[in-house]
């Protein structure tokens, strides 16, 4: 399983209630129903990672994002997680604040813009960063809202949003070892728990 | 003599029945039963006996765990899937998705589709004749609402011997006879599977409704529903009824693309007297007369009623997340983009009312030009989704019986 699926996996509550925005194929989902006995759903609106989460036997329900979480009423889940979809989003703001309404607490995970390789990417080529982890082309791309770690934290204490935890991931072993001294430059996924 | 156009959406396509579709159940023979009374209708009044046909596909497993209950729409029946004969035309009415390695799979699955009580295919319905009086029913047949053919379905449950369906599936007006399943009977479904349905009707659907019913009642041979006594037959009044009805199961997209504004007949030429007619007029026409040929305007009346009635959560305080706390069941629910009779929005309520109630659903709202006849038709996506899923109703059961915990 992805890093940041792992470190999310032991921060949820064994039996509890989780709602996962942007659940993709389904793997968090349905370990933590396998194995914690969590109870929820996933909001997807690819309709191949649908079918993937189908095939896996994840409650997975049609919803677009950007039209927001009305659907869902106040603290009705312990935990609202969105990995790696933050980026996507057309008010990314406006959902965290929604996470927040429709659960106790939240889990969000995202690609870092300020980590070294966008950095020099953009420093020496003049153009946008395209990687493993940003495959895409300006003009394809699923993600319009990118940010760093520091912009992040940023937009938490302007919205008073507390963070529980923090943790910063990245597959490579160099930037492994220094993400821990300079996150912002060598973490390659932010993963935030925050509370109200 | 009319020409009979082959793009017909309310049926299935199919090939020639000389040497059947690998993928078909074949041929298929309906079967009968009746069911002693007395059988208490939820309208208060008792029928002394009553009377489905059904046809069945697949078998039965040694533990009866594998039966999966076919709901039909409207002006459905029980002849859900394979070919009645063999220089038979047309398949079963969801044949696309009942069969051999169809998402309804015949080889995991025992499929039962019923021809609802009130029905005109062999079930007791208003052109059977009432007991009491050795007439037709015609209009003097009660009136049923959805839990009456849930009861009734039950009662041909319990005859085959299933105490528990692996899944009870229906779209539209099935659909919301399976949901119904889940709150009447909640022990004894695992899976409700609603497709292109709604929790009630709205005005706008209402209003179609009954301007179907004028057509019907308004037309002179209708002759206050003793039609059959009187030896007429309201024809003209049940082909107006079916072509509205035809209207709102097509997309104002998909019949453009179908018929666009074609001339059948005419021109528009200056001095040219002929009357001119679009394909569409008469891809209509088709469609009501070949209707009002093999239906029952009565029938066609108590089900339009019965729609129009169905409210699921009214007596749960209005609240279809209270109704849905009483079921048991997982539920697996898809709608199609076009359709606007029965629209994705009323899918969603559906959903949201069973994600409140914390109970497993799976959604999918597939995207699709044909309207509400999406359900019946080939679709990429939507085969592979309920494929996907009806392989997890299969599985899961043969998973819980090795581990022994199946009941």
């Amino acid at each position: 399983m992805r890093q940041d699926l792992d470190i999310i996996y032991d921060w949820v509550p064994e039996k509890s209630r989780v709602l996962d925005l942007g659940c993709g194929d389904g793997t968090l989902l349905e370990r933590l129903t396998r194995e914690k006995q969590v109870s929820g759903y996933g909001l997807e609106i690819d309709p191949k990672q649908i079918q993937k989460c189908v095939e896996r036997g994840v409650n997975v329900v049609e919803q677009n994002l950007d039209n927001g979480l009305k659907n869902f009423a106040d603290h009705s889940f312990d935990t609202v997680v969105m990995t790696q979809a933050l980026q996507t989003l057309r008010f990314p703001h406006l959902v965290v604040e929604e996470m927040l309404r429709v659960g106790r607490e939240c889990i969000i995970t995202f690609p870092n813009f300020g980590q070294w390789k966008a950095r020099w990417h953009l420093a020496v080529s003049g153009r946008m960063p395209v990687s493993d982890l940003l495959p895409y082309e300006w003009y394809d791309t699923p993600n319009i809202h990118f940010c760093t770690f520091r912009d992040f934290e940023v937009l938490c204490r302007q919205h008073r949003w507390k963070i529980l935890h923090r943790q910063v991931v990245s597959e490579s072993t160099v930037s492994g070892v220094l993400k821990d001294f300079l996150p912002n430059l060598f973490g390659e996924t932010a993963i935030y728990h925050l509370t109200r | 003599m009319r020409k009979i156009l082959t793009t017909e959406a309310h049926t299935p396509q199919s090939g020639k029945p000389a040497g059947l579709p690998a993928n078909s159940v074949g041929i298929v023979e309906p079967k009968s039963h009746t069911f002693p009374g007395p059988f208490k209708l939820a309208c208060g009044r008792v029928l002394d006996e009553y009377t489905l046909v059904y046809e069945t596909y697949g078998t039965l497993n040694a533990d009866k765990s594998n039966g999966v209950l076919i709901c039909h729409a409207l002006s459905g029946h029980h002849h859900a899937a394979g070919f009645h004969s063999e220089t038979d035309k047309r398949p079963g009415w969801w044949d696309h998705y009942i069969g051999p390695g169809k998402p309804i799979d015949t080889n995991k699955f025992f499929v039962v589709a019923v021809n609802n009580l009130g029905g005109c295919h062999g079930s007791t319905g208003p052109s059977s004749v009432n007991p009491q009086t050795g007439k037709p029913w015609g209009p003097d047949f009660p009136p049923l609402r959805a839990r009456d053919w849930v009861h009734s379905q039950a009662r041909l449950a319990d005859l085959l011997g299933i105490q528990q369906w692996a899944a009870v599936v229906g779209g539209s007006l099935g659909g919301m006879q399976a949901m119904r399943w889940s709150l009447e009977y909640p022990d004894r479904l695992r899976h409700c599977v609603v497709i292109a349905s709604a929790m009630k009707l709205s005005a706008q659907n209402i209003a179609f409704n009954e301007t179907a019913r004028q057509a019907i009642t308004s037309d002179p041979d209708f002759r206050d529903g003793r039609y059959l006594e009187e030896k007429t037959l309201p024809r003209h009044g049940l082909s107006v009824a079916r072509m509205i009805g035809h209207i709102t199961y097509l997309s104002d997209d998909g019949l453009g693309k179908k018929f666009g504004r074609e001339l059948r007949s005419g021109t528009f030429e200056q001095g040219v007297e002929e009357l001119v007619e679009f394909q569409v007029q008469s891809y209509l026409r088709y469609q009501g007369d070949t209707f009002s040929g093999s239906f029952d305007p009565n029938t066609y009346i108590l089900m339009t009623r019965a729609l129009d009635y169905f409210d699921l959560a009214r007596e749960y305080n209005d609240d279809p997340v209270e109704a849905f706390s009483h079921a048991r069941c997982k539920f697996m629910l898809v709608s199609f983009t076009s359709d606007w009779r029965f629209a994705p929005e009323r899918s969603r309520e559906i959903v949201d009312a069973l994600m409140h109630a914390n109970i497993p659903v799976t959604y999918a709202e597939v995207e699709s030009p044909m309207g509400h006849d999406a359900f019946l038709l080939p679709n990429e996506r939507y085969e592979k989704f309920f494929s996907a899923y009806m392989n997890n109703v299969a599985r899961e059961h043969s998973a819980e019986i090795t581990s022994g915990v199946a009941k």
